[in-house]
């Protein structure tokens, strides 16, 4: 009963989008406000509709109804509760749930920051997400549908993948699905800009706080997800270039110009068209993602093809999402307007340039990812694109990116004066040259690309502060807490942001320059050093946990003979599936990691074992979050806050501000 | 400058950075490809000599074989219809299996024997890789005589 009402929800919400994706667009066209306001209503009804749904599929796995095909497919009697609610994003129709429901709840948002837009734009903005959303509902009722039955019903589940039995899995695909959908609200701004032919910097102000806040859930989703390859895999790795990895990092790529082209768009007016063309691009490629990773075209383009009907669908979703805005996009674009001119040396010059890099680098990275599944389609060999075609198109590209990262906040906007930044920023790129040439070799190694990271990371902090340093001299207030006080909050996000791009930087760099890894067969009471660190492995033993049995290992780790800690790494035997896990033990610290993970148990109590010594290597997730930290204080800006109250939208916001002071 | 030649400049710069990016990515591509070839494909001498390729197929029941340092393997990788030796130093995947699907990477030694110097361990919850379970494909396809433990994988599941 309760699955059967799940699809019956379902069904009424796809009713309700289509309400939502009609009658606001075309009231919208023609000046009827009666048809406008539908949209609301029907944005939160529909909300509701798939929360319903989404809430009997989680009654469904936990009730362990397998009854239901899905439910009998993903988990399993003796899977925890936690997993089997986590096992709705398991597989290919529970992750569409989740991406139609994360877009109702996105809708839901709009709903109720939107009172301060004029009622033609709130109406094609849901009306747009409405009909991404009828695409959603159509393909899951018509081809995979999460609440099918199976009858008569399974005796036990199949269970859910014990790979992704792992708290990192429970929450890293609501993030990325969040940061994905996210990107669907600023689509929607920009195809209702188009329809409506009014971009100008409102637009661009309204957009941005949204394009940010995906791009946060993104940032997150994405170091999340090489947070779980690295400990739950085994093998030490945090970026593959998989081209599941590579779906999520195209929109993140797509996105971070996205969020940058919008910065002009809102202060200096230009940008438009490009802005508009980036928003479309970073929900292409966020559709793109998701049925690239759950389509199971990755797994065998010939797969794909044995199941027509799902893959046409797909196809022609993709064909009229991408192809619709883009021609869209064709036909309106000219009418909005080029903005303001700029010369190229510029802060708008320098964010084009970024804007071009990062796309190449997004071109390059879609390049590699799809080219094989084309050749495979065509019959034409089978290829694979490994990770050295990645880094070697990537970093040249990405280096003058960064470099420029540091000079562009520093830049004036319309035109900049070469000798001026010169010698505002002689100090910072002279303590830059001089730290990245010195400090790899009192590290003791030095490589030309150890010196290269550190010299970007360092450029990034340094140019940072000279920007602080400048902006703290021209604010109002006595003290310096005053003046760092009144800063504004977007700026310091600026800040954040960029600085943890260098900490991501240093975490690169210093695990590619200073890991080490170690294959060993290790007796028991036998030892084996790394790094500094002395492992002594004091024999396995076996335990059962819940849905599996496993040997734990204990390893005792010291350094110079004084005992760090006792690291346990398990094998694990998940019997549903026959599968075996490794469950590598980490020890992380702020300044290197380490690993252990069982290999095979060999003779008398001896195992092959992995050690890993892995410097700086949490810097790399520490930076990422530091990046979505600087997007949540930019998004926290008095600005957008004064923009969402609803009370007086009609008061410009300097004379608020002047009403605040006489107050 | 006239906007008209500042536009122009644009441009230029847009296509400069078009063209280098173009020039290090088709580089790149050249010398990175790493391509797959099937047992018999490898029996039959059309795979390269010193340069790095794939191999996939079945891990052939039986044929692994560990050495006394617990860490070098030798196994034999078969699509049932010919038989490729291969050596790996290392730790194995955990999807590894006699039996079950492999591709490992590496090159060709001078007797014939594949030194694979990766075992990959795709993250998927199928246990064949989709390489193998095309070398598998295909010598089904050319008539070869099949074995009863081929494994083709459910479709309808995606990866991670």
């Amino acid at each position: 009963m309760i699955p059967e009402i799940g699809h019956f929800a379902l069904i009424l919400a796809l009713c309700v989008a289509l309400v939502q994706g009609s009658l606001p667009i075309y009231g919208a066209a023609v000046g009827n406000s009666a048809l406008m306001s539908v949209a609301k209503p029907a944005a939160r009804t529909q909300f509701l509709l798939v929360l319903t749904a989404f809430g009997c599929l989680a009654y469904a796995f936990a009730d362990k109804d397998f009854s239901v095909l899905y439910v009998a497919a993903t988990s399993n009697s003796q899977l925890p509760l936690h997993y089997r609610l986590a096992a709705i994003w398991g597989a290919h129709e529970g992750s569409l749930l989740l991406w139609t429901f994360i877009l109702t709840i996105w809708m839901f948002a709009v709903t109720l920051f939107s009172a301060h837009l004029p009622e033609a734009t709130r109406s094609r903005i849901l009306g747009v997400m409405g009909l991404v959303s009828v695409g959603f509902l159509l393909f899951m009722l018509s081809v995979s549908n999460p609440f099918e039955r199976l009858i008569p019903a399974a005796p036990d589940g199949r269970d859910l993948n014990p790979l992704l039995q792992d708290p990192g899995m429970v929450i890293h695909p609501p993030m990325l699905y969040m940061g994905y959908v996210g990107f669907s609200v600023a689509f929607a701004f920009a195809i209702a800009a188009l329809l409506g032919g009014n971009l100008d910097a409102a637009w661009a102000r309204w957009s941005r706080p949204w394009t940010t806040v995906a791009w946060c859930f993104l940032t997150i989703g994405i170091a999340m997800g090489s947070g779980w390859a690295y400990y739950e895999l085994g093998w030490g790795g945090w970026w593959f270039w998989d081209p599941v990895e590579n779906a999520s990092f195209m929109p993140w790529l797509a996105g971070t110009a996205l969020v940058h082209s919008l910065a002009v768009t809102d202060k200096r007016g230009g940008f438009k068209v490009w802005t508009v063309l980036l928003a479309i691009m970073a929900f292409s490629l966020s559709l793109l993602g998701t049925f690239l990773v759950r389509s199971g075209v990755l797994t065998s383009v010939h797969a794909f093809a044995t199941d027509p009907k799902r893959g046409l669908f797909i196809l022609v979703f993709l064909a009229i999402v991408i192809g619709g805005s883009l021609a869209l996009y064709a036909w309106r674009a000219p009418k909005v307007g080029l903005g303001g001119s700029f010369a190229m040396l510029s802060r708008e010059g320098m964010l084009l340039a970024n804007n071009v890099l990062l796309v190449a680098a997004m071109g390059s990275v879609l390049l590699g990812t799809l080219y094989p599944l084309f050749l495979d389609a065509l019959d034409l060999g089978k290829i694979s694109v490994g990770p050295p075609y990645f880094d070697s198109v990537f970093v040249p590209l990405m280096v003058p990116a960064i470099f420029l990262m540091g000079i562009g906040p520093l830049a004036q906007w319309k035109k900049a004066s070469v000798p001026d930044l010169a010698k505002r920023l002689k100090w910072a790129f002279g303590v830059s040259l001089v730290s990245a040439l010195t400090l790899p070799i009192v590290l003791g190694s030095w490589t030309p690309l150890l010196s290269l990271g550190l010299l970007l990371a360092i450029w990034i902090v340094t140019t940072s502060a000279v920007g602080l340093r400048e902006r703290l001299a021209h604010v109002n207030g006595n003290s310096l807490v005053e003046r760092l006080a009144s800063v504004p909050r977007s700026y310091w996000g600026m800040l954040v942001a960029h600085c943890g791009i260098a900490v991501f930087i240093v975490g690169v760099t210093m695990v590619k320059g200073f890991e080490s890894e170690k294959d060993v067969r290790m007796n028991v009471g036998e030892t084996a050093s790394i790094g500094d660190y002395t492992f002594r492995f004091d024999g396995a033993q076996d335990v059962v946990g819940p849905n599996y049995t496993a040997a734990r290992g204990a390893f005792h780790v010291s350094r110079d003979g004084r005992e760090t800690t006792v690291l346990y790494p398990e094998k694990r035997r998940y019997p549903v599936q026959n599968q075996v896990m490794t469950e590598a033990a980490i020890d992380p610290g702020l300044l290197r990691d380490l690993y252990v993970s069982l290999g095979e148990p060999l003779d008398d109590g001896a195992w092959s074992v992995r050690l890993y010594h892995k410097p700086f290597i949490d810097w790399i997730w520490g930076g990422c979050f530091i990046m979505a930290l600087g997007g949540a204080l930019a998004i926290s800006d008095r600005r957008y806050r004064l923009a969402w109250r609803k009370q007086e939208p009609a008061v410009p916001v300097p004379t608020r501000a002047a009403r605040r002071k006489v107050a | 400058m006239k906007p008209r030649h500042k536009r122009f400049a644009f441009i230029g710069l847009g296509l400069l950075v078009l063209g280098v990016a173009t020039v290090l990515i088709l580089n790149a591509f050249q010398s990175n490809l790493v391509f797959f070839f099937t047992p018999t494909q490898v029996a039959g001498g059309e795979a390269p000599h010193g340069r790095s390729f794939r191999i996939g197929g079945m891990v052939e029941d039986g044929s692994l074989v560990r050495e006394n340092d617990g860490l070098t393997v030798h196994f034999i990788v078969t699509d049932t219809a010919k038989r490729v030796p291969v050596t790996y130093k290392g730790i194995l995947p955990d999807l590894f299996k006699e039996g079950k699907g492999a591709v490992a990477q590496g090159q060709l030694g001078v007797d014939g024997t594949f030194v694979a110097s990766e075992v990959l361990a795709k993250h998927d919850e199928n246990y064949m890789p989709p390489e193998a379970a095309d070398a598998l494909a295909k010598a089904k396809a050319s008539g070869a005589q099949q074995s009863k433990s081929l494994v083709v994988p459910d479709g309808r599941k995606g990866s991670l």
